[in-house]
């Protein structure tokens, strides 16, 4: 009924293109983000604040920030 | 953010450039670039060198991030593509090779000792002062092949670095790629299991 539908500005990595070289890892303030097993970066959603810093950080401009429901 | 020992690598990164410049002896030390992240992958099971290690990365971020030496624009799509970044891979591997080859042909006494630097793959500078002697004629041959793969790399990397985002080069660097396949190898076959 009175369903709140929060949303909230969160980093979205396009993995298929990630090169996992960690850039955004060394910027990020709240340590949201990670190299999972040398593959991609890996956002934990429940920390991420959408601040932004690893998608200006990201050499290969793969991670955008967009409006996530939670 | 607090400041590790590992964030100073990139003076480790101009030193050796610099030192190759007029000793080609030194540029030997560059194996160090090649096998560290391989063993970090095969051993580390990550890209802990990338991450944390590289010298170079950190030489382009500061360059190019902290000098503002770069336009900072997206890299083009191209060159994120997997076909640019395996081929890329594949030609810096038959590079690679060819250098071992003229090694073995200076080692074999069918060739003489060059004492030239070749960039990017075409121009031959003369680099008579660089060696001294004292080791065998193969040692130094091998050494200046490796100092022009090392300067080869570090002008494509200036090059996008300047064009695109400051480390555009992790983008298609070569060790960057092969130690991410290493990786995606490895968790392709333990998903299997």
């Amino acid at each position: 009924m009175n369903q709140i539908s929060a949303k909230r500005r969160k980093a979205f990595v396009d993995e298929a293109y990630c090169v996992a070289c960690g850039c955004c890892v060394k910027v990020c303030p709240l340590k949201a983000i990670t190299v999972f097993k040398g593959i991609t970066a890996r956002v934990d959603r429940e920390r991420c604040v959408g601040c932004g810093k690893c998608a200006k950080e990201c050499p290969a401009s793969v991670i955008t920030i967009q409006e996530a429901a939670l | 953010m607090k400041k590790r020992w590992y964030d100073y690598l990139w003076i480790a990164s101009a030193v050796y450039l610099i030192l190759g410049f007029f000793n080609i002896l030194f540029t030997w030390l560059g194996l160090l670039c090649f096998f560290i992240p391989l063993i970090m992958a095969i051993i580390g099971k990550d890209k802990g060198y990338c991450n944390r290690y590289c010298g170079r990365g950190q030489l382009f971020s500061l360059i190019g991030g902290r000098f503002g030496l770069s336009r900072k624009k997206d890299v083009p799509r191209w060159l994120k593509s997997k076909w640019f970044r395996y081929g890329f891979l594949i030609f810096f591997f038959a590079m690679f090779f060819q250098m071992l080859w003229t090694t073995w042909l200076v080692f074999s006494g069918a060739t003489d000792l060059k004492q030239v630097v070749t960039l990017l793959w075409t121009f031959k500078l003369p680099w008579h002062w660089a060696y001294y002697g004292g080791t065998a004629p193969w040692v130094a041959q091998f050494a200046f092949g490796f100092y022009s793969v090392m300067l080869t790399s570090t002008i494509l990397g200036l090059l996008t670095m300047v064009l695109f985002k400051p480390r555009s080069w992790c983008v298609y660097c070569p060790m960057g790629t092969m130690t991410q396949l290493i990786c995606k190898a490895r968790g392709a076959v333990n998903s299997k299991r």
